[in-house]
């Protein structure tokens, strides 16, 4: 292994912590928020945008997703659309319904 | 007879095996995972009233395992980072504590789901419940899969780090892409369920 | 030693394989020998396990049409005692008392029928028999990327088949909600939907397992030269069926754990409020959506009908090109079709859902999405059929099977169409036409492809042809009784006669005038039946006593046929990892010597 991976990967470490202390951030960011006991439309966007950021930085940083292959992009993109499928569908039946 | 490209990457893909099918794995499980989520959002939308997170859940004692997990995903890439560095005894101890801390996750929902007991809150209560219990049910089973993966790599699996370095070190990335998915879940179950 | 561990004790392994790549040469050091248990139950040789898929989904397939032929009797002459009376004597009393068959044994027939051919008999045979022991050949590569993972894949079948064999054995008998489950029913169901459940939790794994390792095979273990545009047809049918299991199963996944907490943890996920059953409310706090049920059954259930499609016309597109002597037709036009139809099956499913009370807007959404999604179907049958177009055409007998699945397909999918546009579903919704619709699909269509891949790779695997003759009185008695069995199920649905009825529409006035049908139908099912016993006697006879033949006997271009011997060897499949040098249907090229260019020949 040649000095200049190990260089790489000491750099990485570097950023495995900050991103730990920024998850750890939005943690008490997203509890705190939520004692502020805000109306569910507006709690649940919070919520889910600072999930979301949350979970980007454990996929993109912890998960090498910021570096990875076209081809593992290629699958969850396509995962994603599907997912969405999945998530707003069904209710949508539900919301356009003749009978409540 | 020899499979190609299990420890080297594939020129044009760029990947090596099993890197591929982890998270070729990891996308059926963000099926599997989102369809719970569309089942609670269903629920939810459809119910007439439902409870706020805030009211039945015990926050701190959720905050504390969302700490420990995120803090368990650290460990698992810097185990991993410490085989790149070839510093095996670092990579002991990065995994024996990532395995350490899935543990006192394990044991701090021990302790949740005893007292929701103890309260006479089960699944069978109310759908919230339902879904709570279901969520972090399966969630927990995946904590224990991950448990028992990474104490083989730990332990007996470890035996081939001194015969195929390269491939061992595939294998602690394979198990922590899985391990930090774990954790991706959770950072979403946790607002879902305990704040919202 | 395992199959996939890249260790040698000589000069180090090409990683990776260039061209003629020597890639077993330790191989003739490491010659162990293997016991009978590792040799050929638990195998990693994806051969192996083809043909332990094969086998099964064979006798799966067997005992779900035994199942249908014992419920034709019940139609044709409802209430009439069994006349076989040892197998009604074998069935038991309080199923079929007196050799009557009771209504609660009908349904754990139609359940059991339509969960073992969809779970435990087609897609196993089509994706673990044919997808296993193919692709990796196809594609120029030693084995799957996976081989052990491919062995567990096999046993989470079989105990998935299993436990769905031996819930016949529970108190209650097996599961009898339909193989479509749907709640609050399944959910108060006898015991038997809980081993369904379970049993399913299994299949998915296997699934699951399989569909990884389909992939990563796929992209990861070509061989030098094979690029994506050089796949055969089956190998990207395979690709995109992988797919589909990989991302649709799931959910179903998970609506099996919410029934099971339902059935077991008396939760109400799927269990509306103030339900009553048989005049008591049931003890259910309720909340829950029986709708909810649907939705994630069917997220699955309607990308599985194209995992029963896809490798069947992977197969017919693999049989036509060599039958015709020349290219397949549109090429580009089939990959593509075949990648847009698994993206579109992901959104069209509440298309099964028309009469839950959904409002024009979310409907029309649907309806939509399902008239797009028969679009690359349609591409793919015409490129088949202008494929036959100044072809001279070989009249093999997996070549009949080809053929005739073309037509019946045409029906099964024509039929499709107002049962995917809201208003005809008002009337068809539910009925016989359903049933004509699908079966036509997967038994005159998909059922016909797989017996055409079996006449057709059976040389490959054994070395010997199957003999024509019984093959070809297999194929007519087949082709005439599948007819007889569903067409006229397009009569009886259109008159309104609903499905799942275990006297076939007797008690409905408006039935009275399509009964006779029954009858026939139940005749031509048990003609089918013995229809079906050359092919058997053919399939065990020929593996002793067919002729012998060259490794390439039907002088095919693909790499599983030019470039490995019959059977394939044993370890790594090919003496030297094959080269590509062009694509996979170069048949009657201008100039050639041969009216074939297999793709592993250099110019």
């Amino acid at each position: 292994m040649d000095s200049a991976h190990v260089e790489e990967v000491k750099k990485s470490v570097r950023t495995y912590i900050i991103v730990f202390v920024a998850l750890m951030a939005l943690t008490v960011i997203t509890v705190a928020i939520s004692t502020l006991h805000l109306n569910v439309a507006a709690a649940v966007t919070v919520a889910l945008i600072v999930a979301a950021i949350k979970g980007s930085l454990v996929a993109g940083f912890f998960m090498h997703l910021i570096s990875e292959r076209k081809l593992i992009y290629a699958t969850l993109i396509l995962t994603a659309v599907f997912f969405i499928f999945l998530m707003f569908l069904p209710v949508s039946t539900y919301l356009d319904s003749v009978v409540k | 007879m020899n499979i190609p490209y299990t420890a080297t990457a594939r020129p044009d893909t760029g990947l090596y095996n099993a890197k591929l099918g982890i998270w070729l794995f990891l996308a059926s499980e963000v099926m599997l995972f989102g369809a719970l989520f569309s089942s609670y959002v269903l629920l939810r939308v459809g119910a007439p009233s439902w409870p706020h997170g805030y009211e039945m859940m015990n926050i701190p004692l959720g905050t504390a395992n969302t700490i420990i997990l995120i803090g368990s995903s650290v460990t698992m890439v810097m185990s991993w980072a410490s085989l790149m560095m070839k510093q095996f005894s670092k990579y002991k101890l990065y995994m024996g504590l990532t395995i350490l801390l899935a543990v006192l996750f394990l044991v701090n929902k021990y302790f949740e789901y005893s007292a929701e007991f103890h309260h006479g809150r089960f699944p069978s209560t109310s759908t919230y419940f339902a879904i709570y219990y279901t969520l972090t049910g399966l969630h927990g089973l995946h904590i224990l899969g991950g448990i028992i993966v990474n104490s083989y790599l730990w332990g007996p699996g470890a035996k081939m780090w001194k015969t195929d370095p390269q491939r061992f070190t595939n294998r602690v990335e394979v198990a922590g892409l899985y391990w930090h998915f774990v954790d991706l879940v959770w950072i979403f179950l946790f607002p879902t369920l305990y704040l919202l | 030693m395992s199959d996939n561990t890249s260790h040698s004790s000589s000069p180090k392994q090409v990683e990776g394989v260039g061209v003629g790549t020597h890639v077993h040469v330790a191989h003739e050091e490491h010659v162990h020998e293997r016991s009978f248990i590792r040799k050929y139950i638990f195998s990693t040789d994806h051969k192996v396990i083809g043909i332990q898929y094969g086998i099964t989904a064979l006798l799966f397939l067997l005992f779900g049409f035994t199942l249908m032929m014992i419920m034709r009797w019940q139609l044709a002459y409802p209430g009439e005692p069994f006349p076989l009376k040892w197998l009604a004597a074998l069935i038991g009393s309080e199923n079929m008392p007196d050799g009557i068959m009771l209504p609660e044994f009908y349904n754990q027939l139609g359940a059991m029928h339509g969960t073992i051919m969809v779970f435990l008999g087609v897609v196993p045979l089509a994706v673990g028999a044919f997808g296993n022991y193919i692709v990796p050949l196809q594609i120029g590569a030693p084995d799957m990327a996976f081989p052990k993972l491919n062995m567990m894949s096999y046993w989470f079948y079989f105990l998935g088949g299993v436990t769905m064999l031996v819930s016949f054995f529970l108190p209650g008998g097996a599961a009898n909600s339909g193989w479509t489950s749907y709640a609050p029913l399944a959910v108060i169901a006898t015991t038997g939907q809980t081993a369904w459940l379970i049993g399913m939790v299994f299949l998915i794994t296997s699934s699951l397992l399989g569909s990884v390792n389909f992939i990563t095979t796929i992209i990861q273990l070509r061989a030098h030269g094979m690029t994506f545009m050089r796949l055969p047809f089956f190998v990207w049918a395979q690709f995109v069926t992988s797919f589909l299991l990989l991302l649709a199963f799931p959910p179903l996944e998970a609506a099996g754990i919410m029934q099971l907490m339902d059935r077991v943890a008396g939760t109400s996920f799927f269990i509306p409020s103030g339900l009553v059953v048989s005049g008591q409310p049931l003890p259910y706090t309720g909340g829950g959506s029986p709708l909810l049920w649907q939705h994630l059954f069917w997220f699955l259930a309607h990308p599985e009908v194209y995992v029963l499609i896809l490798p069947a016309m992977g197969i017919v597109a693999e049989i036509i090109a060599n039958n015709t002597r020349k290219p397949l037709w549109g090429y580009k036009s089939l990959v593509y079709a075949a990648v847009f139809l698994g993206f579109m099956s992901f959104a069209v499913w509440a298309h099964h859902m028309f009469m839950t009370g959904m409002g024009t807007v979310i409907s029309s959404f649907f309806q939509t999405t399902t008239m797009i999604i028969s679009i690359p179907s349609i591409i793919i049958l015409t490129a088949f059929f202008l494929s036959l177009w100044g072809a001279s055409i070989r009249f093999t007998t997996p070549m009949l099977f080809a053929l005739a699945f073309l037509p019946m397909f045409g029906i099964g999918g024509l039929t499709g169409l107002p049962l995917g546009l809201a208003p005809p579903d008002i009337h068809l919704h539910d009925t016989y036409y359903v049933i004509g619709h699908f079966h036509y699909v997967v038994a005159p269509g998909t059922l016909m492809a797989l017996f055409a891949g079996i006449y057709y790779w059976y040389p490959k695997v054994t070395g010997r042809k199957m003999s024509d003759l019984l093959g070809k009185i297999h194929f007519w008695g087949s082709f005439v009784f599948l007819n007889g069995v569903f067409m006229p199920m397009f009569i009886q649905g259109l008159a309104g006669v609903s499905r799942r009825l275990y006297d076939g529409g007797a008690q409905y006035a408006h039935a009275q005038g399509v009964l006779q049908w029954n009858e026939f139908m139940s005749v031509s099912a048990w003609l089918l039946g013995l229809a079906q016993i050359p092919f058997i006697i053919n399939f065990f006879w020929s593996m002793k006593k067919g002729k012998k033949v060259e490794e390439n006997v039907w002088q095919a271009t693909t790499l599983e046929w030019a470039a490995t011997t019959s059977p394939p060897l044993a370890h790594g499949n090919f003496a030297r990892i094959p080269e590509v040098y062009r694509g996979p249907y170069e048949y009657s090229v201008p100039g050639a010597p041969t009216d074939y260019l297999p793709q592993n020949e250099r110019a």
